[in-house]
């Protein structure tokens, strides 16, 4: 009901509450320093005064695929912290201002409330992780080598499956919560249990942290898989999201 | 057919009972004051009737919809206007009432006519391009209204529309009430007597969760008056002593003099019309004023509710 109207309204609230323009120039600045970090650590440690050249010489001479590494660093850090921050807070402060209560009124389905903006931060995340990726493809090709199109898709692919995840988690803790306090309690508790249990040796296999070693061992020419973690994933996307729709329909707003 | 019915309706937070086997009922077209002190029930009903909220027990149908069977085929046949509208800040009027008019599925020109009448009738066709985040309360008020009309609803149900407002604010909205007589049911939740009294065909009084008593204002005021009479006098003696001769008189209950004004409380009110002129006449008092005194709301409401709760 409405969903597409709901959606365009939400992607029109990303553009002007710069919302879109954040998620976009942090993961591009990050997308694009990755390959000038992976070459140019080396040449910036020569610059500190008083270390002996052996040390130096100890450096390997950096390779593409320092280059990815350095980009799923960056992407494991910042991107997941970007995903629960800008989530985080789309329900619970719509519900403490009173524009949930304003709206479900209205024609909006509660679930059509909640999935748009599930969509909405999506397509945002989808759009920036696709400048950086061209950004950190771009680089890298200048500076080492270029990287194979079909891997470095899939791998940025899988990179935004688990931004999805934690998304979708922090928007279930959004919706469970009453105050914007206990969504960020909510938002770090699922980061801490998803990135704990994913820590550990063989369970970790199954989780989305998984993801990111797949997508770099495709970039180098691997022929490693994990779909169970990517089974795993959308079903975690999944069951936050058709929780969070269960709980926000019976919920007082 | 009534536009609102509500049976037994009851709603616990824990064992606080917000309403406690409320009913209600409102015919087509009335706008029906709904009046209670402050913590009586009054948003709790709003809200189950509008759907935000579910009750414990009872029935609730609104415009022919039951709430809680048919909950999603309500938002079609209701308008609501919050305590306090919350809007989307970077929104403008223009962009927000065309966006409600895109959720009740409007045509693009549909959307281009209605949102032009509706920033006409609420006053902000000059404000209709700024931003909602800078605006007054009272604006905020209005452009509520404005939205909660957007698709013409059968049954409007506005939650103290007016209680925060300055003077001019409040004549802005009870306007506006005003203006949707005969177009739409309106139900209007208030602590204000004043309010109720200007706008009101029908009053409910609520006291905690239950209904006290809901009938048309006039037949309130009326089954509540106590017959009453006011003379005013510059001869204040004179009056004292006319005050006296009056406690002796069977169909009169009580006399008190305040200020040069008599007041005389009488048992039969057709007696005391077609008496107490003459008598005055008869006692030698030159009157500045002499009236029957009709009572208020707030008088009922005193009566119903007791004074201890009156905001």
């Amino acid at each position: 009901m409405n969903f597409f109207t709901v959606f365009r309204k939400e992607m029109l609230e990303q553009w002007r509450t710069s919302r879109f323009l954040i998620v976009a120039a942090v993961l591009v600045a990050f997308g694009m320093s990755s390959p000038l970090l992976a070459k140019f650590t080396p040449e910036m440690l020569k610059l500190i005064p008083n270390v002996p050249p052996e040390i130096f010489a100890a450096f390997p001479t950096p390779t593409v695929a320092d280059a990815i590494g350095q980009y799923i660093k960056n992407m494991s850090q910042f991107g997941i912290l970007l995903a629960l921050l800008m989530t985080m807070g789309v329900v619970v402060q719509e519900k403490e201002r009173g524009t949930a209560a304003f709206f479900l009124t209205r024609p909006v389905s509660r679930e059509t409330f909640l999935l748009a903006k599930f969509a909405s931060m999506a397509l945002t995340f989808i759009a920036s992780l696709s400048l950086a990726a061209l950004g950190c493809w771009y680089y890298t090709y200048v500076f080492f080598e270029p990287l194979p199109w079909g891997p470095f898709l899939i791998m940025n692919g899988l990179m935004l499956v688990i931004f999805l995840v934690y998304m979708a988690l922090s928007l279930l803790g959004s919706t469970l919560a009453r105050s914007n306090g206990i969504a960020v309690g909510f938002a770090f508790l699922f980061l801490i249990i998803i990135g704990g249990i994913g820590a550990l040796p063989s369970i970790g296999d199954y989780f989305p942290g998984r993801l990111f070693g797949w997508g770099a061992n495709l970039v180098m020419g691997g022929t490693d898989s994990a779909w169970p973690a990517l089974g795993v994933s959308l079903g975690i996307i999944a069951a936050a999201l058709t929780v969070a729709c269960l709980v926000f329909r019976r919920q007082e707003v | 057919m009534s536009s609102v019915h509500v049976e037994d309706l009851t709603k616990h937070y824990g064992a606080v009972h917000a309403l406690d086997g409320l009913n209600l009922d409102v015919a087509p077209g009335t706008v029906y004051g709904f009046l209670g002190p402050n913590g009586a029930g009054k948003t709790t009903t709003l809200r189950i009737l509008t759907g935000l909220a579910r009750p414990t027990s009872g029935r609730a149908q609104v415009a022919g919809v039951d709430v809680l069977k048919d909950g999603h085929a309500l938002p079609r046949h209701i308008g609501h206007l919050p305590e306090e509208p919350a809007f989307y800040t970077w929104m403008t009027p223009l962009e927000f009432l065309d966006y409600l008019g895109r959720l009740y599925g409007l045509s693009a020109d549909g959307r281009r006519t209605r949102t032009r009448e509706l920033l006409a009738l609420v006053r902000m066709e000059e404000v209709s391009k700024r931003r909602i985040g800078g605006f007054s309360r009272g604006m905020r008020q209005r452009l509520g209204v404005a939205a909660a009309l957007i698709h013409h609803p059968e049954v409007l149900f506005l939650d103290e529309p007016a209680s925060a407002l300055d003077p001019a604010g409040r004549k802005e909205v009870l306007d506006l009430i005003e203006h949707l007589r005969g177009q739409a049911t309106v139900v209007m939740s208030t602590h204000i007597l004043a309010d109720v009294e200007r706008v009101c065909d029908v009053v409910g009084i609520i006291a905690r969760g239950k209904m006290l008593v809901q009938s048309p204002r006039e037949e309130l005021l009326e089954r509540y008056a106590v017959p009453a009479f006011e003379v005013d006098a510059d001869d204040r003696a004179a009056l004292a002593r006319w005050g006296e001769d009056l406690r002796r008189v069977p169909w009169v209950t009580a006399v008190t003099a305040q200020n040069g004004t008599l007041r005389i409380i009488v048992k039969e009110r057709q007696a005391a019309k077609v008496a107490l002129l003459s008598m005055a006449v008869g006692a030698g008092l030159v009157l500045n004023r002499y009236q029957e005194i009709r009572p208020s709301l707030e008088d009922v409401f005193l009566q119903l509710v007791g004074s201890e709760s009156v905001s």
